[in-house]
């Protein structure tokens, strides 16, 4: 076999029509992941991922093996492994090999997952091209010259180049769904509180949310299911009971109402984005939706909120990276210069200017104007939310106002680049989830579709995704069909 | 609120960053665009609204205290920074004076 099946739930039935076996899919994975041409991978973890495949055929062979079983995935590398090297994508990490593993990495290995390896990111997962990373930017399948989204840039284009059948990436402000959109993949971020952060290097703990790439929402919802859960290790999981997301998938969105905030269809949205979203909209009510205009008029001062809110607590959830415990030192003649050091040479330009933005924003004099008052208008912004979600069942706007730009086109003006997640960053604010899927082409290059619902509504956002995707071929359009 | 290049240096030493006379430049005019955007919250009136630290409905999350094996001293040292360990400890500079 040199190809992958086209989705978790085919390579399933193959493993258990014993017409394959793990082995035989990880080392396609290997092989296409080795033969990789976009910079997508920052450690393949070949003997590990063998390792697993084995146990994982044995398992099956049994007979009572969960759905993940033997199923190969790629792992963001912000997402601590054990006994492999964890770097975020950072000069300050390098070498850095973490003694335990994340909750998220535990759920999977009990599943019987199979880990392939680590992939690229923007460096801490701050960035929305992945050209902030260390060690080089991951370029878009569907066209070399553009960035594939970010942060977890990596982690889309492993799935997109069909490399593996699923990814785990992190969501702060749209690090899953941006990608996803940009690299033509499905890419979900879970209501706050669902999934463990336990062993994933901190960025902004009241923002981030682990969550899967797939080619399908119900893959999704499968990975889903495996992740969802109350932690002890992590205070902010939700003591909720095991649920079935994929309960309300064939139910259709017959007299659903969906959100369309008219705020969202802004100045600057390429021509080409919105027609495809119009034309998603459209499928849905033709399907027999009711389409409802909401108001979330502080769409424009999430932008504003999110980059004080989140500077401030990365500066603060950073600081621990210091030259003395792991990873970089760069040695001056004392403490404190070591310490100055360290951090001038190990972090790179988008993580020092966050540091400096977040530690301004934190600092004596500024913390009422900037850090309160963000927490302020986010608490305006959430009730915007739950007085939208009184209108309706689930909320569709684009992911991302543009499709891939090219690599180097945004790089030297942040707020440029920090648009990009102007659609997808409220719902970190309001702790929601969403999910982007693919929603056909604007000269070539994929769109995304985000539906967003209520918290902990997970279930009826994979629906209304689910319709979509039944009624449209989008999410089988594949780079490589159109490049060769 | 435009930042100035002090402001920088001072903030940067806050965060114990060094920064190149390079880095200060640009970011000094990278960072004061990016005010000058988040600024425009002051518009928003918030005179009656409480701050938002977390979105989840959950309060003082406690557990059970009970001991369990935590990493061993040379799990914990492994990852020493190149002359960062001596023995059963991290080493680092000393940061008090003999008197």
């Amino acid at each position: 076999m040199t190809a992958l099946p086209p989705s978790i739930v085919d390579a399933a039935k193959l493993l258990r029509a014993r017409k394959t076996s793990s082995l035989e899919l990880t080392e396609a994975a290997l092989s296409r992941a080795h033969a990789d041409r976009f910079n997508t991978w920052l450690l393949l973890a070949d003997d590990h991922a063998r390792a697993q495949a084995k146990v994982a055929d044995e398992r099956l062979n049994r007979g009572d093996a969960p759905l993940l079983c033997g199923i190969p995935w790629a792992c963001k590398d912000i997402i601590g492994t054990k006994g492999i090297e964890t770097t975020a994508a950072s000069r300050i990490l390098k070498g850095y090999v973490p003694p335990y593993s994340a909750t998220v990495v535990e759920r999977l290995d009990a599943e019987g997952a199979v880990m392939v390896g680590k992939t690229n990111l923007d460096e801490f997962a701050m960035g929305s091209s992945n050209e902030n990373s260390a060690f080089g930017p991951v370029k878009n399948p569907w066209c070399v010259e553009r960035v594939p989204g970010g942060s977890s840039g990596g982690s889309a284009v492993a799935v997109a180049a069909d490399e593996v059948l699923f990814a785990l990436g992190t969501d702060t402000g749209g690090s899953i769904r941006q990608p996803a959109a940009l690299s033509g993949v499905a890419g979900m971020k879970p209501t706050y509180g669902r999934v463990s952060r336990y062993g994933v290097v901190a960025f902004a703990s009241s923002l981030d949310q682990v969550g899967p790439f797939t080619h399908t929402v119900e893959d999704a919802a499968i990975v889903c299911e495996a992740l969802f859960g109350k932690d002890p290790h992590d205070a902010t999981t939700m003591p909720l009971a095991r649920e079935d997301l994929r309960r309300d998938l064939a139910k259709g969105v017959k007299g659903l109402r969906i959100g369309v905030p008219k705020e969202f269809f802004i100045e600057g949205m390429e021509p080409g984005v919105e027609k495809a979203v119009r034309d998603a909209l459209r499928e849905l009510e033709r399907q027999g939706a009711n389409i409802v205009e909401v108001s979330l008029s502080l769409t424009d001062h999430g932008l504003a909120v999110y980059y004080i809110i989140q500077p401030a607590e990365a500066s603060s959830n950073l600081a621990r990276y210091d030259g003395v415990r792991y990873g970089l030192r760069a040695e001056g003649p004392d403490l404190l210069e070591t310490y100055r050091r360290t951090r001038g040479q190990g972090f790179g330009a988008e993580v020092k200017r966050r540091m400096i933005l977040g530690t301004y924003a934190l600092s004596a004099g500024y913390y009422d104007a900037y850090y309160v008052k963000a927490q302020k208008v986010r608490t305006l912004i959430k009730a915007e939310f739950d007085a939208a979600f009184a209108k309706c069942d689930a909320i569709v706007t684009p992911t991302s106002p543009t499709v891939a730009f090219k690599i180097g086109q945004k790089v030297n003006d942040p707020l440029a680049m920090y648009l990009n997640d102007v659609f997808t960053l409220p719902g970190n604010i309001a702790g929601l989830p969403g999910i982007s899927i693919p929603c056909g082409l604007s000269d070539g290059l994929p769109v995304g579709l985000q539906i967003m619902a209520n918290s902990f509504a997970e279930a009826t956002m994979f629906r209304v995704a689910a319709a979509y995707e039944r009624a449209t071929p989008h999410h089988q359009a594949r780079p490589e069909r159109k490049a060769a | 609120m435009p930042i100035d290049r002090q402001t920088v240096v001072h903030v940067a030493d806050l965060a114990r960053i060094a920064l190149t006379d390079e880095e200060v430049e640009r970011f000094t005019g990278q960072l004061s665009v990016v005010l000058d955007a988040v600024a425009r919250l002051g518009e928003v009136d918030t005179s009656t609204i409480a701050p938002t630290a977390s979105v989840l409905p959950l309060q003082d999350v406690q557990r059970e205290d009970e001991p369990r094996p935590g990493l061993t001293t040379d799990q914990a040292l492994a990852n020493a920074p190149r002359g960062g360990r001596d023995g059963e400890f991290f080493r680092v500079q000393e940061v008090l004076e003999e008197r």
